[in-house]
């Protein structure tokens, strides 16, 4: 990890907070709200255990007979003070739920615009695995300490009037209680800090086995086929025992922390006891006013963790919120002009006017592209692997935009386009098909206002009628992760169908039936050739027949275009592209040969 | 169809037998139980030490016989202190026994189901989900260690709790006693109750969770096919609906548990004042001291705890339950493709000969896919496996090198049944490629090397040389330490495969078995590679799968499937002139590549 993770000030902790409030002051007052009186309520209570014992247990006891007025006057304060005390608490809890859970979404709505608003580009830079956690469990943990805030603010709230209501009792004792107070506060925000650097540990080894489990599960095959099980067990154990480790570490703290935690407020009471029991000798002191700093003692303690729990989770939220914050404050858009041609029927006319990408030390540049394609021709890019032509087809349909040049469409610079409209007019099929978590109906039509017609007339010409229709719910079935899983091939034609409903202008096809069956790929081209679509093609492809379609051919070796022409002119006037073509055919006219050599010889 | 699961899906069988079955399989949890829970029970019965406490300073300190007795009040604070501090230490070697002891029995098997999830056969492997399996090692057991830590102790505890208070309680007022436990036992019974709601809702969470996931998930991975087609907006759409959805469930979720969280205070309350009542009416009749009345004021907060936080324990428990019950399901299904372990024969190294004796295959309660298939295959042959998808001839090559056993017939490999043989020993000589070349997020080298660990740099680099590769990998930056990413997606598909033949070479096989393994490369490297492998291939086995039919024309011989049977075998040359299904392949190849 590059970034700055390790140092959170107290400062950025208190920032966030802050965030959290502005966005949604009104929901953060009513938890504070509930929250204080849950804290008021918490300290009344013990003030009426001390009141009901002097002025109604005591007096019973010493009368010898129960005053029946003071009885219901106990009952009504203890029950009374009880169902405020969780009314305090339903609210609290309530409310301290809806705020974080507001974030939340906010925060994920905000980070997946980001995702779909910035551009390619930006999305190459940046992980998947990365993103995914930036918008699930980045947020998540950005605001967590929400969830105990309110109960914080609470117990501060508590812990005033519990030292007020000590005072106005007995200072002696309340001495007392404001020692063992900020002990127990002390204590929780040493034992957070200790802990909070652990369980951090503990999660990163937990991701670090998933991702070990992830990838060693998805190349079972390989691992099956080689017979690396033991090896690969003994990488997993090795994670697995770290994080053992680290669990135990974790709960050796906390196993010794909760324990004194736990015997503060205990050792206080008996101070208490100790002191108090003199000062009644000495006349100072009424045995309820003993019971109820006692009692307050006990109860009081348990909460004050509130604030220890939102100071252990400050560090893990600002980590969180930072990843999240490079997500928001990423810049960098595809600027999008105001140019809408007027709506047309015809295919387009396309410009590659010396086009150069790069980006950072990957495959796939290109450098002073030309190519010009009329209306209705369909144009074959062929070359050898990692030249850069599916570079050069995201370009066509702006998936990205080149560093020099232009790409016209109909004479308009591509940039100029108002948004949408090369999406309306063009379409990309690319080699690894995407599928959405949807029915085949919505994996076809995207949401345009497509009738069921056009859908299977798109599926037919794409070949992928036939496995459609036999799924259980025809159009209506779900596919996808938690659907019926396609193969590569099905999911290639179903891509196809995809683009070709929209009746493109400009159809470009990225190598987008590498996985079809060879025959079933014949079928498919025949009926492209057939259908008479109002559509400019370029197709990138290695296969004879796929070329066979095309009106010309460009070949691109190592980003830049090598010789263009007809195939016929190509296979005369570039080695390369002769080369490329004939691979097969040259392998088995040399096996011919050596055959026929061996025979002569024999 | 990723539908079913055929693994234990933690739904079947009773929570006990789940534990019993558990602890079994996990032996370090049960060591030394006897003793922490000893620890529990000292640990525990410190939290009376207050209540008690306070009782005694009434009854014998100021209210005894003898007036105000203060040096009692002493002797009797002193004792508790040194109690409060045993019962703290006891409390801590509780937990840090716990925590050992679980989380090392976890480790153990979190490994064990590991390691079988390895040797589950490629079938079951492949009807799972990815997600599914993998969380059964990590998040399931996660699940269990996270109990242990706060839920199992708080639920220790808590029971302690409840169990040493009674007794006290009992000692001071049975009459009382009984009158607590009228007003909290309603609530102790609704618990359960309580928590199925609880986790009733928290499962639509889930639930929406892995939706939303899902939803996020396509403006990430989908985002060119997002761009592509302008539906940003509907992409937008559908996200904020899944976020949306997920809160909607999530503060529904929270307001069971503020509820049922809060009753335990109203009870309590209740349980306070109708002490009080009944406290000063026994008082007043002499049945019961002051300070044991109010020492029941105490008692009673010891009974608001378990109650609040019982239905999130409940709940965490019943989480933890299933999350075992799900890895015991791991390693209770049974490898149906096993290794014969050491009983099993080794082979010699040398060349192999294959011999497929009437085998057939069916998917379990599916259709038979591969028919009665009848072959031998000489040492040292160039074999080649042609035919359409879902002809049987990627059955054929996983019936080979055992990752399928076949449903009938059988499959010898020198003569031994390969049922018989040792996986050490099978996997040692007989390697197959797979079409697609997995690579570890890892160096180009170390992933070479994966088919020979301890190989030499040299030794990778001249595989690579053999195969015709060294250009290839001259032009990488970073030579053999070459990062290849993420599944190895840092490179191309094509360049994938060429790593995936390169490891399998390397790992010097007697039988080669390549199934379409060469499908994402240009022709013309493709050419290059068939002409290296012909060369570094003599004096072994090898059988390759191909829909490029150059392949079957440098062949010794070719295997023709067709809808699950061997329909025709012979050299690529006699083949042609029979026609058939291969003179119709050829025709379709040669109409598409000349």
């Amino acid at each position: 990890m590059t970034e700055r993770s390790d140092r959170v000030t107290l400062r950025e902790g208190f920032a966030l907070l802050g965030r959290g409030i502005v966005h949604e002051p009104l929901v953060f007052t009513i938890a504070i709200l509930g929250s204080a009186v849950f804290g008021a309520a918490t300290v009344f209570t013990s003030i009426v255990i001390g009141q009901v014992t002097d002025k109604v247990i005591v007096p019973a006891f010493q009368e010898g007979r129960p005053e029946t007025g003071a009885l219901v006057g106990a009952v009504a304060a203890i029950v009374g003070v009880g169902t405020l005390k969780a009314g305090g608490i339903v609210v609290r809890r309530f409310y301290a739920g809806v705020w974080m859970q507001r974030l939340q979404a906010r925060y994920r709505r905000r980070v997946t615009r980001q995702y779909l608003r910035l551009p390619l580009s930006w999305h190459h830079r940046h992980p998947t695995g990365r993103l995914l956690s930036n918008a699930n469990a980045d947020v998540e943990a950005s605001w967590w300490p929400m969830a105990p805030l309110p109960m914080a603010v609470g117990v501060l709230v508590m812990l005033v009037v519990a030292v007020i209501s000590m005072l106005l009792a007995d200072p002696v004792l309340a001495a007392i209680g404001l020692l063992v107070f900020p002990t127990i506060l002390l204590i929780n925000v040493f034992y957070q800090r200790r802990i909070s650097p652990l369980a951090t540990r503990a999660q990163a080894l937990r991701a670090e086995l998933s991702a070990v489990a992830h990838e060693s599960f998805d190349g079972a095959l390989v691992v099956k086929a080689l017979g690396r099980e033991a090896d690969e067990t003994n990488r997993f154990a090795e994670v697995a025992d770290r994080l053992r480790e680290a669990n135990v570490r974790v709960g050796k703290v906390r196993g010794a922390f909760d324990p004194i935690l736990e015997a503060m407020p205990n050792l206080g009471v008996l101070a208490v006891l100790l002191v108090g029991v003199a000062r009644i000798d000495a006349g100072l002191l009424e045995p309820g006013t003993l019971v109820q700093i006692a009692y307050l003692l006990t109860i009081v303690a348990f909460p004050i963790r509130a604030i220890g729990w939102v100071l252990g989770e400050l560090p893990r939220a600002v980590v969180g919120l930072r990843r999240v914050d490079a997500v928001l404050q990423a810049t960098g858009a595809l600027p999008y002009g105001n140019a809408r041609p007027a709506p047309s029927e015809e295919p387009t006319e396309l410009r590659v006017q010396r086009v150069s990408y790069a980006y950072e030390g990957a495959d796939g540049t290109l450098s002073d592209v030309n190519i010009d394609v009329e209306p209705g021709r369909t144009v074959a890019v062929v070359g050898p692997t990692g030249s850069g032509k599916s570079t050069l087809a995201s370009l066509l349909i702006r998936l990205v935009d080149p560093s020099t040049g232009a790409i016209l469409v109909d004479g308009t610079d591509a940039r100029d386009l108002a948004p949408g409209v090369l999406a309306d007019n063009a379409a990309l099929v690319f080699q690894q098909a995407f599928i959405f978590e949807d029915t085949v109906r919505d994996n076809v039509t995207l949401g345009r206002d497509i009738g069921d017609d056009d859908v299977w007339a798109a599926l037919r010409l794409a070949q992928a009628e036939g496995f459609v229709a036999a799924l259980p719910g025809g159009l209506d079935s779900m596919i996808g992760e938690r659907g019926t899983t396609l193969s590569g091939g099905q999911r290639q034609r179903l891509a196809l169908a995809r683009a070709l409903v929209g009746r493109p202008r400009l159809l470009v096809l990225d190598d987008a039936t590498s996985a079809v069956d060879p025959d079933v790929e014949q079928r498919i081209l025949a009926g492209l050739r057939e259908a008479a679509l109002p559509s400019t093609v370029v197709v990138v492809a290695y296969r004879r027949a796929t070329i066979a379609l095309a009106d010309e051919v460009v070949y691109v070796e190592n980003g830049r275009v090598a010789a263009r022409g007809t195939h016929e002119e190509l296979l005369v006037t570039s080695p390369g592209y002769l080369k490329l073509l004939t691979a097969y055919e040259r392998d088995a006219a040399e096996r011919a040969a050596l055959a026929e050599d061996e025979e002569y010889a024999t | 169809m990723s539908t079913a699961s055929t693994l234990g899906d933690g739904r079947s069988g009773g929570s006990w037998r789940t534990i019993r079955r558990g602890l079994a399989l996990s032996p370090e949890i049960r060591q030394g139980l006897g003793i922490t829970l000893g620890f529990a029970l000292l640990a525990t019965a410190g939290r009376l030490i207050i209540p008690i406490a306070v009782q005694q300073t009434i009854d014998r300190g100021l209210t005894g016989d003898s007036g105000i007795d203060l040096d009692f009040v002493r002797w009797m604070c002193l004792v508790a202190l040194g109690a409060v501090i045993v019962t703290a230490w006891a409390a801590f070697m509780m937990n840090v026994r716990l925590f050992r002891a679980s989380e090392a029995g976890l480790a153990t098997l979190r490994t064990k189901a590991f390691r079988h999830v390895h040797d589950l056969s490629v079938l079951t492997q492949s009807t799972e989900r990815r997600g599914s399996l993998v969380a059964r090692v990590t998040t399931d057991v996660d699940t269990l260690s996270q109990f242990v830590q706060w839920g199992g102790i708080l639920m220790i505890v808590s029971i302690g709790q409840l169990i040493v208070a009674t007794v006290i309680m009992a000692v001071y007022s049975w009459q009382l006693t009984l009158l607590v436990w009228i007003c909290f036992l309603p609530l102790f019974l609704l618990l359960r109750h309580f928590q199925r709601m609880v986790s009733a809702a928290y499962s639509v969470v889930r639930e929406r969770v892995g939706i939303m996931l899902g939803a996020i998930s396509e403006s990430v991975v989908g985002a060119p096919a997002v761009r592509a087609y302008a539906i940003e907006k509907r992409t937008q759409d559908r996200i904020d609906q899944a976020v949306e959805n997920h809160r909607s469930a999530a503060v529904r979720a929270q307001k069971l548990v503020a509820f049922t969280f809060s009753t335990g205070e109203v009870i309590a309350a209740i349980a306070n004042s109708a002490v009080v009542v009944v406290g000063v009416l026994l008082g007043v009749a002499g049945d019961i001291t002051l300070g044991r009345l109010l020492a029941f004021l105490f008692l009673v907060t010891l009974f608001v705890g378990p109650v609040q936080v019982g239905t999130e324990v409940l709940n965490e428990a019943q989480n933890a339950v299933a999350g075992w019950r799900r890895v015991l399901g791991v390693l209770d299904t049974s490898a149906d493709v096993a290794d014969p372990g050491p009983d099993g024969s080794a082979l010699p190294r040398g060349p192999i000969d294959v011999r497929f004796e009437g085998v057939s295959y069916a998917y379990p309660a599916g259709p038979t896919v591969l028919h009665n298939v009848s072959v031998d295959i000489p040492p040292r042959s160039r074999i080649a496996v042609v035919g359409e998808t879902g002809s049987g001839k990627t059955t054929f090559a996983k019936l080979l090198t055992r990752l399928m056993d076949p449903s009938s017939g059988r499959v010898l490999i020198d003569g031994v049944d390969l049922r018989d043989i040792r996986f050490d020993s099978l996997r040692d000589r007989v390697v197959m490629v797979p079409q697609e070349g997995f690579l570890f997020d890892d160096t180009l080298g170390s992933n070479i090397r994966y088919g020979r660990p301890g190989a030499s740099d040299d030794e990778v680099k001249l595989a690579l040389t053999e195969l015709g590769l060294a250009d290839w990998l001259d032009g990488l930056p970073a030579g053999l330490d070459t990062p290849v990413g993420q599944r190895g997606e840092s490179l191309s598909a094509g360049e994938r495969q060429l790593v995936a033949l390169a490891r399998a070479y390397l790992a010097d096989p007697d039988l080669l078995v390549l199934d379409e393994a060469t499908s994402a490369v240009d022709p013309a490297t493709e050419v290059r590679l068939a002409r290296a492998l012909e060369g570094i291939t003599r004096g072994r086995t090898a059988v390759t799968i191909a829909h490029r039919l150059s392949t079957a024309e440098a062949a010794d011989e070719v295997l023709v499937f067709d809808a699950g049977r061997l329909v025709q075998r012979g050299a690529h040359r006699e083949l042609v002139e029979q026609g058939g299904v291969y003179g119709r392949l050829h025709a379709a190849w040669i109409n598409q590549s000349r």
